[in-house]
């Protein structure tokens, strides 16, 4: 799940990216010396990479941000360091896109040299717990969609299958049975399955029959 | 039960209206309320029902009131400046007496103000943002399932007593994720003879107008619709009630404050600090009566809000300045820590706190 050189997180909003991008560079970091995470986010206000980083720092890991995340500049802005991705070869890149078709079209103007360089996941981030999601069809229409506008078609899953804190393994088994049901429709590898790390303590791994990427949630304010 | 699901407020929001029946919905994007408009965008054509984006927000308030008039439930939603933009069409809504669901995302004011959350339009939501007599059944979510449930209670008490209802959120509840779940009940249709559904449908014709000739028919509009707000006030209140049994200290906060001071709360009774909370869900009707109550047993009151202060007057009037009322607040975009809280109640304790 580690191989490629650009990892990129894409999928419907909400599906879990941000988290997933935070903990999977951290991973990535105990193999790797140059470890970037490329915030591409241009949708969401509230509620980013930024929350996380003094983890990332902490954790020797580089986060590639718009300087205007999370303050009051309304703009779909990008930081221009972004273009290392795509330049720096000597370092692994992950990339954290914004939800939909919508969120993807920030990808676009990368394509091409990730394509040429042709050593990425370009990763469906699914959970089947989010209604527009839920069922298979609709899982497909999101994916078709984000593969229009970001012109890179996926090549992986990773499954994420949670109701936020109400998450018990059994959420964990039932999901993944569904991701599964996805991954053989479109015929895509499932690279791994995200799980919290509390919710992963009481699961039995066997059942969840993947590889796992445990995720220790971005901490957003303690009222949550 | 239905199975649960994990949603955005804000698309929780839009789904919960319509499951309550709205096919009608006219909007404007603005941060951070946009996936209410960009939900609607996408469902509403797969159900037969209406999404438009209008020109602006004014032009969204008065789609609103056309299709309300023909009898139909309809919903607009925006952010605090849009809000003030609708203000007048929400004004010839209360005069028509025409149901209908406003939704406001609040964001930091005045002016562009910014994008991160905030309470600031407390006062234009209960006091009338708009001009005249009038008032909103204003109601206040503290949760991704609130935001659901108080939809669809919004546009019920809407056909209810012909009344326009606001959601008053903030920009956590429409950006927060969290489980929900969406059975909801069966929606209760009400019959409105009024609306101008046609001349073969109703006799005679259907006027719906917020013009008066004659001044005293206008009192006499206001006094009829002040006799029905009186009913809602009598019969609608909701308030939730966390920790009072044997409180000394009672915070009154709403939506993410209210969330933020259930810690506080928690730590300071940890620390021996006797406090609870009263909860308004309806900011009007406000739970004067709960208050009230609650000034005869408790020492002082804690209003915690994300402004400048603006419910802790209605908190001072509900119980007739009998206890001090004491102001934690912040405001423009930035929400207290649960230990901002705590240090106000510890200074409520040691005598060193200010009342307002």
């Amino acid at each position: 799940m580690f191989e490629k050189r650009i990892t990129i997180f894409s999928g419907h909003y909400g599906s879990g990216k941000t988290n997933i991008a935070v903990n999977f560079s951290l991973s990535l970091k105990k193999l790797y010396e140059k470890v970037s995470v490329y915030d591409l986010d241009i949708v969401n206000p509230y509620f980013r990479t930024v929350d996380a980083v003094n983890t990332l720092n902490n954790g020797g890991v580089e986060l590639v941000v718009s300087p205007f995340a999370e303050t009051n500049v309304d703009i779909p802005a990008m930081n221009s360091a972004s273009y290392k991705m795509i330049h720096d070869k000597s370092a692994r890149a992950v990339v954290d896109l914004g939800g939909d078709d919508r969120g993807a079209l920030a990808l676009g103007r990368f394509c091409e040299g990730i394509k040429e360089e042709n050593d990425y996941y370009m990763v469906f981030v699914y959970n089947p717990y989010r209604p527009e999601t839920k069922t298979i069809d609709g899982a497909f229409e999101i994916l078709t969609e984000i593969e229009r506008v970001s012109k890179i078609k996926f090549n992986a899953i990773a499954a994420n299958p949670n109701l936020g804190v109400e998450t018990t393994p059994e959420t964990v088994y039932r999901g993944i049975e569904i991701a599964e049901e996805l991954s053989k429709k479109i015929d895509l590898p499932i690279l791994f399955t995200a799980v919290e790390k509390s919710v992963l303590l009481n699961s039995d791994e066997k059942r969840i029959n993947t590889r796992i990427l445990p995720i220790e949630l971005i901490k957003y304010g303690n009222w949550i | 039960m239905a199975e649960k699901v994990l949603m955005k407020g804000n698309e929780a929001l839009a789904e919960a209206a319509i499951m309550a029946g709205c096919r009608y919905y006219f909007g404007y994007p603005i941060t951070p309320q946009t996936e209410v408009a960009a939900y609607m965008a996408k469902r509403m054509p797969k159900i037969g029902g209406t999404f438009l984006q209008a020109e602006s927000e004014i032009a969204a308030i008065n789609m609103v009131i056309g299709v309300s008039s023909c009898g139909y439930r309809v919903m607009t939603s925006s952010s605090s400046p849009g809000i003030s933009l609708k203000s007048e069409g929400i004004s010839y809504l209360a005069g028509c007496e025409l149901p209908a669901l406003i939704v406001n995302v609040q964001r930091g004011g005045p002016g562009l103000g910014g994008i991160q959350p905030s309470q600031s339009d407390y006062f234009q939501a209960t006091k009338g943002g708009g001009h005249g007599d009038y008032k909103l059944i204003v109601l206040a979510p503290a949760s991704v399932q609130e935001m659901v449930s108080l939809t669809f209670k919004g546009f019920d008490l809407a056909d209810k007593y012909r009344m326009q209802s606001m959601i008053l959120a903030d920009g956590t509840m429409g950006q927060m994720m969290e489980p929900v779940s969406l059975d909801l009940g069966e929606v209760k249709e009400y019959a409105k003879p009024w609306a101008t559904t046609g001349t073969s449908k109703h006799e005679g014709r259907n006027i719906i107008n917020s013009l008066s000739l004659s001044p005293a028919q206008l009192e006499q509009w206001n006094i009829d619709r002040y006799e029905k707000y009186k009913i809602v006030e009598r019969d609608e209140v909701m308030f939730e009630e966390f920790m009072m049994e044997d409180a000394e200290i009672c915070i009154v906060a709403f939506g993410i404050a209210a969330r933020v001071s259930k810690n506080a709360i928690m730590t300071a009774r940890a620390k021996g600090i006797k406090v609870g909370m009263i909860r308004p869900i309806t900011l009007w009707p406000f739970p004067k009566d709960a208050l009230n109550k609650a000034a005869d047993k408790v020492k002082a009151f804690l209003s915690v809000e994300l402004n400048m202060g603006q419910m802790i007057d209605d908190v001072k009037l509900a119980i007739n300045c009998k206890k001090p009322v004491y102001l934690c607040n912040r405001t423009g975009g930035v929400i207290m820590t649960p230990d901002e809280i705590l240090t106000s109640l510890e200074k409520i304790e040691k005598g060193e706190a200010k009342a307002w």
